[in-house]
């Protein structure tokens, strides 16, 4: 990947849902090689600069993490809206993940369990939270696949820097994600 | 009298082996087994307490929690669900006032569907309390609500069956519905005669003349049997057992059954055979759950055969002693699968064991095992009385010999057909009687189904190989339907060990359900089709890697008519529904459902 100062850059955009930042971290292991990243693309909404709304339009879209409650929701419609192609990164934001562990256990029970069969000093009060302000859990953790359209898959828990850096250069040199070989994804 | 759990423990000698008819005992007195009963098994067999509950929890017909005094199992299968199930199940919800999964509240009667019962020529089915009743009309189900609510022996409002099973050890409201019979199964029979044809031969020319014969194994892969037999007799052991594969749970077939009620002493003769060829001195018949009516009669039969000195010791007065007992399986079509069977037959939740080794080499507590379908057993017996070459004469050049069919769905006469490997479909639908087939599902749900362009196929190894399930569907037939059903199937029955079989059938049936409600897009059937190869290719065993096949051949044989239900204008269709999703939550969490806020944002 050579710099090419005429091009315009790359606008790219990233979240963490329902995920533990962990996709994040990983992305941040292609260590110094972020620093060729950056003469290829430009930042809009991501927890590397702190920009909370996507602003422009953007060329791309990682998303970390499924979807547990209305606003992971609402920031995956607006990344769908917003990037021409959407990558969902990582195990949670394609099956769903650990958070999805809760899936097919009663609301009423999960909530008790939380928040009112604690012995936590914090949750002291044993009050199931509903703020009006809180965002609503939602029946199941949702892959985000089911609720937007999802152009490409980069699994992993985490993917590896690699896979990341290699799937980046890919579009950048607007190539397909569909054949990332197998040593990307192998894991053991 | 009810008995204490260590004395039912005891009278299957402290065994885990005999776990399952342990199990069996408690839930028939009991009708649950609860966790204090699990705490003293696991004392009494010295067995941990998770392994227990692993068990408990596997078999459809073992419960943590009471299933009624009466137990209606109602089947589900296709040709059940084509018979009229429906008004069926209803008119059981309405009479008993609960819905199926549950028990009344006094624990009389409880409603739970199970897996097909092999009785597709005879739907609607249930089983209630070890009874079979077949044919089930709404009036009828008024009447058997009504008894079971009064407490009363439900056997009095059994219809009279066919053949034996008129016998009083099985009593059962079954109809053989032998259409064609053949050389081979339906005749008489001279129990002994293979016997004693076989030890004039010598233990290795027998196996010898099964090989000669090409006989293939008639349970649905077609192993050669010869061949089997040959590497079990190799394997070095100082014990070795021949087991009967009487699981018969792909939805569709019903040939073993109807063997076994018709002509047993041929069945048991083959295994007293095999166990002769390959120097065994224990035999297991593996009796599914659903077949417990039959246990009996089985049990006589070989009574009969011991009396007879044809089991037991010193068999026809010689030095060579084998004898069978049976174990009863208790709802698992995986248990189908020799080694899952196996597992199961030692008293374990029945999950497929990695291969190799095979039973041949480690079976049955780790001893050299044959496995085989009853049908393969008849065969052999017969090939043995009379020689290799009068079987070879029957069927093609590389599928010798005769099958049973069972035949079932659209057609005027469903039933057993005995016939040659190789006659066409299209003939076959013409002699059961299927005037306007519109597509038929051979060798069960794991099998294929083929539309009317491939009816001039064979049924034949080098074809159409199958177990011998054909169902048949007409133009009346909605086609998703059949596929979900099918889909379920697989869905209820996948053991779980593997995430591709566990995950992806589920998968694959909510892509189904999609396309069902008008949701699905070109592709949704694109993945269809990954998520089928992924689930093939990457599944332990033969569940695993045919359960995408209702799917695959569907989307293969009536593409068009699949293509017809999906939208090709739009490529994504997303089904989530927030309004659906939070409702719970806002309940529970006893706020409103207030969206705005975030939605002005969006
Ligand atoms: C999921 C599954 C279910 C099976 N069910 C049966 C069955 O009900 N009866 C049967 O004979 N074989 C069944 N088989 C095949 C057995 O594993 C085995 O191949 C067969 O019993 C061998 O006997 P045969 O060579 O005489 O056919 C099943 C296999 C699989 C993978
Ligand atoms: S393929 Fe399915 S049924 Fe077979 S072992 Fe794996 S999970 Fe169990």
């Amino acid at each position: 990947m050579t710099p090419n100062p005429e091009k315009k850059k790359l606008v790219v955009a990233t979240t963490s849902l329902a995920g533990c930042f962990g996709c994040h971290m990983s992305f941040l292991d292609i260590d110094e090689r972020i620093l060729q990243l950056i003469t290829h693309v430009e930042f809009n909404r991501s927890p590397i600069d702190d920009i909370k709304h996507i602003n422009k339009p953007c060329d791309v879209g990682f998303v970390e993490g499924g979807c547990c409650n209305t606003e992971n929701v609402h920031t995956l419609r607006e990344f769908r809206k917003n990037c021409k192609i959407l990558v969902s990164l990582g195990q949670c934001a394609i099956t769903g993940g650990l958070p999805a562990m809760r899936n097919g256990i009663p609301m009423s029970d999960l909530f008790s369990e939380v928040y009112q069969n604690t012995n936590n000093p914090t949750l002291g009060n044993h009050l199931i939270p509903n703020d009006e302000e809180i965002p609503i859990i939602l029946d199941r953790v949702y892959p985000c696949h089911e609720i937007v359209k999802v152009d490409a898959f980069l699994p992993g828990c985490p993917p590896n820097a690699d896979l990341i850096w290699e799937a980046l250069v890919r579009i950048i040199e607007g190539k397909s994600l569909d054949d990332l070989t197998y040593q990307y994804f192998k894991y053991d | 009298m009810k008995k204490s759990v260590s004395e039912i423990a005891q009278m299957h000698q402290n065994k885990q082996t005999q776990l399952l008819a342990i199990l069996h005992d408690i839930q028939e007195q009991e009708r649950f087994i609860s966790d204090e009963v699990l705490h003293i098994l696991s004392d009494e067999l010295d067995v941990p307490l998770v392994e227990l509950e692993g068990v408990r929890s596997f078999y459809h017909f073992f419960s943590s929690q009471h299933r009624g005094r009466y137990t209606v199992y109602m089947n589900t299968s296709a040709t059940s669900e084509m018979s009229g199930a429906f008004e069926v199940m209803q008119a059981f919800e309405k009479h008993s006032g609960i819905e199926f999964g549950q028990t009344t509240s006094d624990f009389k009667i409880g409603l739970y569907k199970t897996s097909c019962i092999g009785l597709c020529d005879q739907e609607p089915a249930a089983i209630i309390n070890n009874l079979v009743f077949t044919q089930l009309t709404a009036s009828r189900v008024k009447e058997i609500v009504e008894a079971m609510k009064a407490g009363k022996d439900l056997k009095v409002l059994l219809r009279q069956g066919e053949g034996q099973n008129k016998n009083p050890l099985i009593g059962a409201e079954i109809f053989n519905n032998i259409r064609q019979k053949g050389p081979l199964f339906f005749n008489e029979f001279e129990p002994g005669s293979a016997l004693k044809k076989a030890m004039d031969l010598g233990s290795l020319d027998v196996i010898e003349s099964i090989k000669k014969s090409n006989l293939r194994g008639r349970g649905g892969a077609g192993f050669p049997t010869g061949q089997k037999w040959g590497f079990c007799r190799a394997a070095d052991a100082n014990r070795r057992y021949v087991i009967c594969n009487i699981d018969e749970g792909e939805p569709g077939t019903f040939k073993d059954r109807v063997l076994l009620t018709e002509n047993p002493y041929l069945v048991f003769e083959g295994m007293v055979v095999a166990g002769y060829a390959i120097e065994s001195k224990r035999g297991i018949v593996y009796l599914r759950g659903e077949y417990a009516y039959l246990k009996n009669y089985l049990e006589e039969v070989l009574n009969q055969m011991r009396q007879g000195h044809l089991l037991g010791k010193k068999i026809l007065g010689t030095r060579f002693s084998f004898d069978i007992q049976i174990k009863l399986g208790a709802g698992a079509y995986i248990c189908g699968e020799e080694s899952a069977l196996i597992e199961s037959a030692e008293g374990k939740r029945g999950q497929p064991r990695n291969r190799p080794p095979f039973p041949v080499v480690s079976g049955y507590l780790n001893k050299p095992t044959v496995v085989n379908n009853p049908e393969t057993f008849g065969c052999a017996a017969k090939i043995v009385l009379n020689g290799p070459e009068w079987f070879r004469k029957m069927g093609t050049a590389a599928s010798s010999g005769v099958k049973l069919f069972s035949v079932a769905g659209d057609c005027d006469r469903p039933g057993i057909y005995e016939l040659e490997w190789g006659m066409s479909v299209a003939d076959l639908l013409k002699l059961c009687g299927a005037k306007d087939a519109y597509a038929v599902q051979v060798g069960g749900p794991s099998g294929v189904l083929i539309s009317e362009r491939q009816f001039a196929r064979k049924l034949a190894y080098e074809d159409l190989g199958t177990g011998g399930a054909i169902t048949i569907f007409n133009k009346t037939r909605d086609l998703l339907s059949i596929l979900h059903n099918h889909m379920e199937f697989f869905n209820n029955e996948t053991c779980g060990f593997c995430v591709p079989c566990r995950a992806g059938n589920a998968i694959l049936l909510k892509k189904l359900e999609k396309i069902m409600i008008g949701n699905g897009t070109s592709n949704d059937l694109s993945e269809i089709k990954a998520w089928g190869q992924t689930v093939k290719l990457a599944s332990r065993c033969g569940l695993g890697q045919t359960s995408p096949n209702p799917l695959l051949t569907a989307l293969q044989n009536f593409s068009d008519e699949i293509a017809s239900k999906v939208r090709h204008d739009i490529d994504y269709i997303s089904q989530f529904n927030m309004d659906f999703a939070i409702e719970e939550s806002v309940k529970v969490a006893g706020r409103s459902p207030n969206l705005r806020v975030e939605e002005v944002e969006d």
